[in-house]
C-alpha cells in the first residue's frame, strides 16, 4: 500500500541511502514491534529500492496497456458515443441504468449463471472421473490422456466450425448417427432452437475443456503419496472411502483452481459462441461479451458497449477477489511475497 | 426511398441540424480536403471507397494509377474501408465538416444529411453531358429537388429467386403477383413436399428483407420516408406488415433449423437453393453467384420474380427495394476530382467492371456488356421500376438498421409480436435522433 510514496521517494533519491519518510515509518514500526526482530533501516531501503527497480518497467507497461485503456473505457461509458472522433455527448449514468433495464443484458447474466452452474456441476465432476480413471494402471492410458487433451489444443474457431457442421439440423453427423441408431427423435434443432442451443453449446464446451481440467487433476493426483492410499487400504478402507477421504481432500487445491478457471472462462465466453451462433437464435445463446461486440461494433454505440464492458469487468473482479479471499486463501498462504515476510 | 424526382426532407440526427446551424458546414469548407502537396507540387485527391473485394479492388486501384499517368500533376490517395467502419467514420466526418474529395455514397438519408450540412457538390449540370443515358432507378437515390449529387457506378435490387422445376412440381404455373397468391404458392409447395423458402436466420438481414418489402407494399414509400423522418414506426401499416410476415411464418415455409441457418455456408440459404433443396429465396442480385459458389447452382431452372403486391396496400408491384453505389464530391472539390469521376465512368472501364465484377449497368450505353440472364432479369426490373427504396441499413443509422434486423429476427422466431417490433424500432430510432 505504500508503493506510491516509496516509488516517488526512491526514484527521486536515486542512490541516496536514506529516505526520510520510509525511515520515519520504520521508527514507528520499530517501536511497536520491539527491538531485536527488525532489520536495519538501511537494509530495508535497499529492499525497497530493488523492488522498485524491478517492478517499475513492468508497472509502466501494465499501466499503458491495461490501466489506461481500462480507464478510457470507464470514461467513455459515461458518453453517448459512436466510436469516431472524441466523445462529447455526456449522458451521466444513463448507459448504466439502461443496461439494467435491457432484457438482452439481463438475459446474458442469467445465461452466464446457467453456464457456470453447468460447468461446476457437470463438466468438472466428469473431468475428475476421467482423471481418476486414467490414474489407474490401464493399458494405453497415455493414448487416452492425449486423446482427451487434444480438443483443448484446437482453436475455438475450428471447434466452432466443426461442431456447426456436426450439429447441422437434419444434415449433420449428429442427426445422421441418431437416425441410424433409430433415435432420430432425439435429434433436431441443436444450435437452431431457442431452447436447445445452450445445452448443445454446453456439450461443445465440455468436449473442448474437460481434457484440460482432467490434466490438472492428473497432475494433482500424482502429488498424492501412494503411501497414504496404501495405508488406508491396509486399514480396510474401500475404493469409495479412499476416494472420498483421501483423494478428494488432497486434491482440493487443484479443484479450487480449476473451478476458478472454469468460472472465469464462462463469464468471458465469446469465440465459440460467436463462430457458431453469433448469440442467436433471438439472443438465446448471447453472452455478455457477445452483447458488448454487438452494441459496440454492429450498432456503433461505443458508450453503451463500454458500460457493458465495465460491468463485465466488475463482475469478474469481484468474483476473483472474493474467490481469492474466501476460497483460495489457504492455498496461496505463503505463496504471496511480502516485503516484511508477513502481511 | 422515394418516387423518382420528388423531394425528400430527411434529417434524422440532431447533431446535423446543430452542425448546420452553427455554420460548421460552412466552416468545414475552408478546413477540409484536397490540399496541394506543397513539397512535390502535386495535387492530392482523396478517394474513399468501400470496395474491399477482389478483383474489383485491384481494378479500382489500377484505374487510379491510370488517371495519375494521364495527369502527372495529380496524386490520387485511395482509402478503402470496410462497410460499417466507413459508415461510422463518415458520420464523424460530417460532424466535423471534413469530407474527402471523392467519397462512396449509397444515397438516400445519409447523403441528404451531408447535403443539408452544405458538404456536397451539386453535380447536376457538371455531369449531364455524360450521364444522359443513365437508368433513372440508378440515380434515384442521389437526386434531391431534381438535382443530382452523386454519379452511380452500380445498382442492384432484391427479389425472389426461385427454382422453376420445383414450382412446376407443385403445380404453380406462373410466379405469384399478390400476397394471397404467394401464400397459396407456399401451401402448394409444402403439399408437394418441397421446402418453400430457404432463410439464413442466423444472419438476420435476409429476414429483414421480408419485413422491408411488406412495409413498402402495405405502407408505401412515402410512409416509410415519413416514419424515418419522425422516428416513428408505430403506424398501423407497419404493424400490418409485421402481421403479414407472421402469417407467412405460421405456414412454416422455411427449412429445418432455419433459425441457426447461415447464408453462404455449405448448409446455408444459398447452398439450399443452389442444390435444389428449397424453392425460393428473397435475395439481391448477387444470389445466383453465391448459390453456385456454396452449392452446385441450378442453372436454367433459376428464375426471378418481384416481391408480390399486398391487396389493399399503398405500394405497387413495380416499386423496388435495393441499392447500389455512387461517388459524390465534397463541396469545393477540385476540378480534377470531377475529371476522375468521368474517367472512372468511361465506357471501356465500366464494361470491364460489368464483365469482371458482376455489376449491373447503370447506363444504357453499357447495357450490352451484361450477358448474364439472371442479372439481366434484375436489370429489367430496375429499368421498369416506378419507385425505389434504399436498403434500410444504408438508409438508417447503424443502430436503427440493427434493431430492425434484431426485432424482425425475433418476430420470425416467434418471440416478438408485430406491435413489439414497431415499438422497439421506434424506441431506438428516437434515441438515435435525440
Amino acid at each position: 500500500m505504500t508503493h506510491s510514496t516509496s516509488t516517488s521517494a526512491t526514484s527521486s533519491a536515486g542512490s541516496a541511502p536514506y529516505v526520510p519518510e520510509v525511515g520515519k515509518c520504520d521508527d514507528q514500526d520499530f517501536a511497536a514491534a520491539g527491538p531485536g526482530r527488525r532489520r536495519s533501516p538501511l537494509r530495508r531501503v535497499r529492499d525497497w529500492l530493488s523492488a522498485v527497480v524491478f517492478t517499475v518497467p513492468a508497472l509502466v507497461l501494465f499501466g499503458m496497456l491495461v490501466l489506461v485503456p481500462m480507464g478510457y473505457a470507464i470514461y467513455v461509458s459515461f458518453f453517448n458515443w459512436g466510436g469516431f472522433g472524441s466523445p462529447s455527448d455526456s449522458v451521466g449514468l444513463n448507459n448504466y441504468t439502461r443496461l439494467f433495464k435491457d432484457p438482452v443484458f439481463l438475459g446474458d447474466l442469467g445465461r452466464g449463471a446457467l453456464l457456470i452452474g453447468f460447468s461446476i456441476l457437470v463438466q468438472l465432476p466428469f473431468a475428475l472421473a476421467m482423471a481418476v480413471l486414467l490414474n489407474q494402471k490401464l493399458r494405453g492410458r497415455a493414448v487416452y490422456r492425449m486423446l482427451f487433451f487434444a480438443p483443448y489444443i484446437l482453436s475455438e474457431v475450428i471447434t466452432g466450425v466443426l461442431f456447426s457442421m456436426i450439429f447441422a439440423p437434419g444434415e449433420g453427423l449428429a442427426d445422421k448417427v441418431l437416425d441410424k441408431l433409430g433415435l432420430g427423435g432425439l435429434g433436431g434443432d441443436w444450435f437452431a432452437g431457442q431452447h436447445s442451443v445452450l445445452p448443445t453449446l454446453f456439450i461443445v464446451m465440455t468436449w473442448k475443456y474437460f481434457g484440460f481440467h482432467m490434466m490438472l487433476y492428473l497432475a494433482g493426483l500424482q502429488g498424492i503419496p501412494a503411501e497414504l492410499q496404501e495405508a488406508a487400504r491396509i486399514d480396510g478402507a474401500g475404493t469409495w472411502q479412499r476416494f472420498w477421504h483421501i483423494t478428494l481432500p488432497l486434491l482440493a487445491p487443484t479443484l479450487r483452481i480449476s473451478a476458478f478457471l472454469s468460472v472465469v472462462y464462462s463469464i468471458q465466453l465469446f469465440d465459440l459462441v460467436w463462430v457458431i451462433t453469433t448469440g442467436g437464435p433471438d439472443h438465446a445463446s448471447e453472452t455478455m461479451a457477445i452483447s458488448m461486440v454487438q452494441y459496440g461494433f454492429k450498432r456503433y454505440q461505443m458508450g453503451y458497449a463500454s458500460a457493458l464492458s465495465v460491468v463485465m469487468f466488475l463482475i469478474s473482479l469481484v468474483f476473483a477477489l472474493a474467490y481469492q479471499r474466501f476460497v483460495l486463501r489457504r492455498d496461496t498462504e505463503g505463496a504471496i511475497t511480502t516485503m516484511r515476510g508477513k502481511r | 426511398m422515394r418516387p423518382f424526382g420528388t423531394t425528400s426532407n430527411f434529417s434524422r440526427r440532431g447533431f446535423l441540424a446543430a452542425s448546420a446551424a452553427t455554420g460548421l458546414g460552412a466552416a468545414g469548407l475552408s478546413a477540409c480536403g484536397s490540399s496541394d502537396d506543397s513539397g512535390s507540387g502535386k495535387k492530392t485527391i482523396e478517394w474513399w471507397n468501400i470496395t474491399t473485394t477482389q478483383p474489383a479492388k485491384k481494378l479500382w486501384a489500377q484505374r487510379a494509377k491510370e488517371f495519375e499517368a494521364a495527369h502527372p500533376d495529380v496524386k490520387i490517395k485511395v482509402v478503402t474501408l470496410e462497410n460499417e467502419a466507413y459508415k461510422s467514420k463518415m458520420t464523424a466526418q460530417i460532424a466535423s465538416g471534413k469530407l474527402p474529395d471523392i467519397f462512396h455514397t449509397w444515397g438516400g438519408g445519409v447523403l441528404k444529411q451531408q447535403l443539408d450540412a452544405g458538404l456536397v457538390e451539386d453535380l447536376t449540370d457538371r455531369v449531364s453531358s455524360w450521364t444522359g443515358n443513365y437508368v433513372p432507378a440508378s440515380m434515384a437515390a442521389y437526386k434531391f429537388d431534381d438535382k443530382l449529387y452523386a454519379v452511380p457506378f452500380d445498382i442492384g435490387a432484391v427479389g425472389f429467386w426461385y427454382n422453376k422445376a420445383l414450382f412446376k412440381k407443385a403445380g404453380i404455373t406462373a410466379p405469384p403477383t399478390t400476397w394471397s397468391g404467394y401464400l397459396d404458392a407456399i401451401r402448394a409447395l409444402k403439399k408437394a413436399g418441397v421446402t418453400p423458402i430457404a432463410l439464413a436466420g442466423k444472419e438476420k438481414w435476409p429476414g429483414m428483407y421480408y419485413w422491408a418489402y411488406l412495409s413498402m407494399r402495405v405502407a408505401g414509400l412515402d410512409a416509410m420516408q415519413k416514419a424515418s423522418d419522425d422516428a416513428d414506426f408505430t403506424g398501423d401499416d407497419f404493424v400490418k406488415a409485421g402481421q403479414h410476415l407472421k402469417d407467412l411464418v405460421a405456414l412454416q415455409p422455411f427449412q429445418k433449423g432455419f433459425l441457426g441457418g447461415a447464408y453462404s455456408d455449405p448448409n446455408g440459404e444459398a447452398a439450399l437453393m443452389g442444390n435444389g433443396k428449397a424453392a425460393m429465396e428473397l435475395m439481391g442480385q448477387w444470389a445466383p453467384i453465391v448459390e453456385a459458389d456454396s452449392g452446385k447452382g441450378i442453372g436454367k431452372d433459376l428464375g426471378f420474380f418481384s416481391f408480390p403486391a399486398v391487396e389493399g396496400g399503398k405500394g405497387a408491384l413495380t416499386e423496388v427495394f435495393g441499392g447500389g453505389g455512387g461517388h459524390a464530391l465534397r463541396k469545393g472539390a477540385p476540378q480534377e476530382a470531377l475529371d476522375f469521376l468521368k474517367f472512372f465512368a468511361e465506357k471501356e472501364f465500366a464494361e470491364k467492371l460489368i464483365k469482371q465484377t458482376g455489376l449491373i449497368p447503370v447506363s444504357k450505353d453499357t447495357a450490352d456488356a451484361l450477358t448474364d440472364p439472371n442479372l439481366t432479369a434484375v436489370s429489367e426490373m430496375l429499368n421498369k421500376s416506378t419507385g425505389f427504396q434504399l436498403y434500410l441499413d444504408q438508409a438508417y443509422a447503424p443502430a436503427v438498421g440493427q434493431e430492425i434486423n434484431d426485432s424482425v429476427a425475433a418476430l420470425i422466431a416467434g418471440s416478438k409480436s408485430p406491435e413489439q417490433v414497431t415499438r422497439s424500432v421506434t424506441q431506438v430510432a428516437k434515441s438515435e435522433k435525440s
